[in-house]
């Protein structure tokens, strides 16, 4: 396999990598971005979601060659401890999180589709987040995160 | 994983001669399918021919009379389509509801259709619509596509490129989906085309499948009410831990009075 060129968070790296190394693999393994998780491995859970070019995908169900020249998007990116991003604020408010083991996928996919419809309500809330399943919460907590940081994410 | 080597055409030519310069190579389109499938190792190609990067495979084109959907258009990109929300509404709503938003940002209408699997959504669309199938040697009339479980009229190495679908008068989608998985328990499209009715069924039998009893009651009479309980017996549907065949058929009435419902608005 030829290397491949990504953006990671903003950073351009260049990078080889095996034919079957998915692009999971290759964000915990080789970029040491251990914030997307891998809840199953099977496509099911949506622990693994990040985003190419904007769009929510689950990153143990795409190789990393096929994201040769994108932009990629970690839940790194959104923020951190000291600097948390709204959604990752509103998470912690509605105590949106126990394990916190879906956690990262959540909030990328939260993020996203409150990016593509800032005046989501309930109902879209829960049909955007029919990919990402979370063994601890019951989700409705989840789902007042989403509303609360939607609300903070329009300003 | 077994091992493979990587091809990525930039052109149908170069699918065509990446695949003849592979020992056995496979198309890999959305891979939301295939890489779950080479996970378990229940396929072992010698070579993943990415078609992510073939020129001219994705995107939509509405036409007078028929719509044509690109192999390579991902079901995100059909449901927020504005001509197939005018046009063919029951099937911008068929793509929206496939999986879920990751699902639909990744995977592709051609992949779907090559697969065939038995619970699938596409299926439905393309034999009940009465679409054709195009690919790089032939055009396939959707009567003749889908010959049984996971099984299709595609020859070895054969390419899918585009679907033309007919733009019907009216037609309607409804799934009853997996809880879990949301494949189709059962769906029902039903359309009507003039004087024509078809009524395609997935999910209930190993194979999408038309109902001709069905279609012969609406042609009649497209109302909700020409759909009777027990036109379609239960005998040869599937019977697992999801639902019983019994379950199954009663299903198929309920949802095609529903479509049927939904097609007259
Ligand atoms: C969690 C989850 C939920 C899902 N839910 C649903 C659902 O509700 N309804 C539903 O219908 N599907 C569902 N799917 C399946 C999804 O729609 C897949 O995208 C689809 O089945 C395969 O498309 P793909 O583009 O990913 O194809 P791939 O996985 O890349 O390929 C599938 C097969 O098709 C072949 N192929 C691909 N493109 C072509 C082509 N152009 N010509 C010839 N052969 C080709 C490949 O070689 C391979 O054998 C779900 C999948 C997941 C992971
Ligand atoms: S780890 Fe990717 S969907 Fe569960
Ligand atoms: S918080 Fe534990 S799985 Fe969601």
């Amino acid at each position: 396999m030829p290397a491949i060129t990504v953006r990671v968070n903003g950073l351009e790296v260049t990078k080889e990598v095996g034919a079957r190394t998915l692009l999971s693999t290759f964000i915990r393994e080789e970029m040491k971005l251990t914030g997307t998780h891998v809840g199953c491995d099977t496509s099911q859970c949506g622990a693994c979601v990040v985003t190419i070019n904007g769009k929510t995908v689950k990153s143990c169900a795409t190789f990393a060659w096929e994201a040769d020249g994108a932009d990629i998007g970690t839940i790194e990116g959104l923020g951190d401890a000291e600097n948390m991003h709204p959604m990752q604020e509103a998470f912690r408010e509605h105590h949106g999180l126990q394990c916190g083991f879906c956690t990262p996928g959540m909030v990328m996919t939260a993020v996203n589709l409150v990016e593509n419809n800032p005046d989501i309500d309930e109902d879209g809330i829960k049909h955007g987040l029919e990919g990402n399943i979370c063994r601890c919460t019951g989700y409705q907590n989840i789902i007042d995160a989403v509303k609360t940081g939607a609300k903070a994410m329009r300003g | 994983m077994y091992d493979f080597g990587v091809k990525t055409p930039k052109s149908v030519d170069e699918v065509k001669t990446a695949l003849g310069d592979s020992d056995d190579g496979q198309y890999l389109a959305g891979g939301q399918t295939l890489i779950p499938v080479l996970k378990q190792r229940l396929a072992m190609p010698s070579d993943l021919i990415s078609l992510a990067r073939v020129d001219g495979l994705s995107g939509i084109e509405a036409g007078g009379d028929s719509i044509t959907i690109k192999a390579m258009t991902t079901h995100a990109d059909v449901a927020a389509n504005a001509d197939i929300q005018s046009a063919i509404p029951a099937l911008a709503k068929l793509a929206g509801g496939i999986g879920d938003p990751h699902v639909r940002n990744r995977g592709t209408m051609g992949g779907s259709v090559a697969n065939n699997d038995p619970a699938a959504d596409y299926p439905a669309a393309v034999l009940g619509l009465g679409a054709t199938v195009v690919t790089t040697e032939r055009e396939i009339e959707a009567d003749n596509f889908f010959t049984g479980m996971f099984e299709t009229a595609l020859d070895e190495g054969e390419l899918i490129t585009e679907i033309r679908y007919p733009i019907p008068e009216a037609a309607g989608y409804i799934k009853f989906p997996n809880p879990a998985t949301r494949y189709a328990l059962v769906a029902v499209m039903a359309a009507k085309f003039g004087n024509t009715v078809r009524v395609a069924v997935t999910g209930a039998g190993p194979c999408v499948f038309r109902v001709p009893e069905m279609e012969q009651a609406l042609t009649g009479n497209f109302s909700p009410d020409s759909v009777k309980d027990g036109m379609v017996p239960a005998d040869d549907l599937n019977n697992d831990i999801h639902a019983s065949r019994d379950y199954r058929a009663h299903l198929i009435g309920v949802l095609a009075r529903r479509a049927v419902a939904e097609a007259n608005g």
